[in-house]
């Protein structure tokens, strides 16, 4: 249990994914102009790449490794990503319309987000288990909302700031997004 | 020849993927540490992106409309998994810099965009060219930020030292807050170019911001391209 906290806390915050691993990103900065919109990303990505890396390691587990053909694990987890995010929008569509309100609209950006392949690639390569796998993409996820919703309310306050017209949009943004990096910088003393 | 020639100039220069389409800024923030790192991943997509589109400009008239992309995306996951497989054995010291990255360049948005843009629609020896012309602008792109990131974060470039030995290097620059530094004084010197092109009644359109408002995602933003290259066909 203590361990599962440890890789939970150091993939939510000390290696968070938009801010040190850079995985993500085009999400991150297009989505976070306003906070409901980008909570309602971030809740579709916590979705989706919770039961990505849980389906990417049963069959890694089940499949690739009892077959010997561990080598597909990139092309085997692309085309499960994708299947399953088309899936989930029908899923959603048919049986939870008020989750798929709320979802909806996200879901197919998440399919070539490099996040949710980054996360299963990641699980597979530190040798974790089902277990682990799940509650490490569900932590990673975390960070991405924590660190998208803060963008956003960062972003708010922005639009009453005056910018140099130089450094209005992406400019600022991402020197917004570098001084957040830095202040995770300072979760890495943690673990 | 000249359409070759046409295409390395408009991949490296008209529609640079990194200072002009803005593409693949996941890459492009992660692994330009230093300059080598930065030539060896924009390299290894350029091989990458030149096998895909040869091999989807050859399959084109193959492969159905309705299942165009998932194709797309499996043909360009073998050949990122090939790849992987010879960095592996001939070049472990860049694999092992690369990491996580490698197999990142499946879901790069530079190179399905160039296989819906232009690789689906175009003959064989064209899409070739395009890619490896596509993929020059990017190891330009790559490099280029290397280079500022080491210069300033280290003081050497390729490993040699640049900057005087009283030079103290701002260490910031190699971590991960300085590649968002960098590309923002990028977007900032793109964003000023773009205005100036305004004022004098160029055409600016063409200049990206990447992942804008309506490019949320990759996905989205392959579309984008895509709707791009049919109007200029």
């Amino acid at each position: 249990m203590k361990e599962l906290l440890l890789i939970a806390i150091g993939s939510a915050l000390v290696n968070n994914v938009v801010l040190s691993q850079f995985l993500g990103i085009c999400a991150f900065l297009g989505v976070s102009k306003k906070i409901d919109t980008a909570a309602g990303m971030g809740g579709a990505v916590v979705f989706v790449i919770t039961l990505a890396s849980f389906v990417a390691s049963i069959l890694y587990e089940f499949l690739l490794v009892p077959t010997h053909t561990e080598y597909l694990q990139t092309i085997v987890f692309i085309l499960v990503i994708a299947c399953l995010v088309q899936f989930v929008e029908m899923f959603l569509k048919k049986t939870m319309k008020g989750l798929y309100e709320a979802l909806g609209v996200y879901l197919p950006l998440i399919t070539t987000n490099c996040a949710v392949l980054g996360v299963a690639l990641t699980n597979v390569q530190s040798g974790y288990g089902i277990l682990t796998s799940t509650m490490n993409g569900f932590a990673v996820a975390v960070g991405f909302l924590i660190s998208i919703v803060l963008m956003a309310g960062i972003r708010g306050k922005l639009e009453y700031s005056d910018i140099p017209q130089t450094l209005q949009g992406f400019p600022i943004v991402l020197v917004t997004a570098g001084l957040m990096a830095i202040a995770f910088c300072g979760f890495s003393g943690m673990i | 020849m000249n359409t070759a020639l046409e295409r390395l100039w408009n991949g490296m220069v008209k529609e640079n993927p990194t200072f002009v389409l803005m593409l693949g800024m996941c890459p492009t923030l992660a692994v330009t540490t230093s300059a080598m790192n930065g030539i060896g991943m924009g390299l290894t997509t350029m091989v990458i992106l030149a096998l895909s589109n040869l091999m989807i400009s050859m399959l084109r008239k193959i492969i159905p409309d309705e299942v165009r992309v998932p194709a797309f995306i499996v043909v360009v996951a073998s050949f990122v998994t090939i790849v992987q497989f010879l960095l592996e054995a001939y070049i472990p010291s860049l694999n092992d810099s690369l990491g996580l990255y490698i197999p990142l360049i499946v879901v790069n948005c530079i190179i399905l965009g160039r296989a819906e843009a232009y690789a689906s629609k175009n003959p064989i020896g064209a899409s070739l060219f395009d890619g490896i012309g596509m993929g020059l602008g990017f190891t330009i792109g790559l490099t280029f930020i290397g280079v500022i990131r080491e210069l300033i974060g280290v003081g050497t470039v390729f490993g040699f030292q640049v900057m005087p030995e009283a030079y103290e290097p701002v260490s910031i620059f190699v971590m991960a807050p300085g590649a968002f530094f960098v590309l923002a004084l990028l977007t900032a010197v793109q964003n000023r170019v773009k205005m100036s092109w305004e004022k004098k009644g160029k055409d600016a359109s063409r200049i990206q911001s990447g992942c804008s408002a309506d490019c949320a995602s990759c996905a989205s933003g392959c579309k984008g391209m895509a709707g791009q290259g049919g109007t200029e066909a």
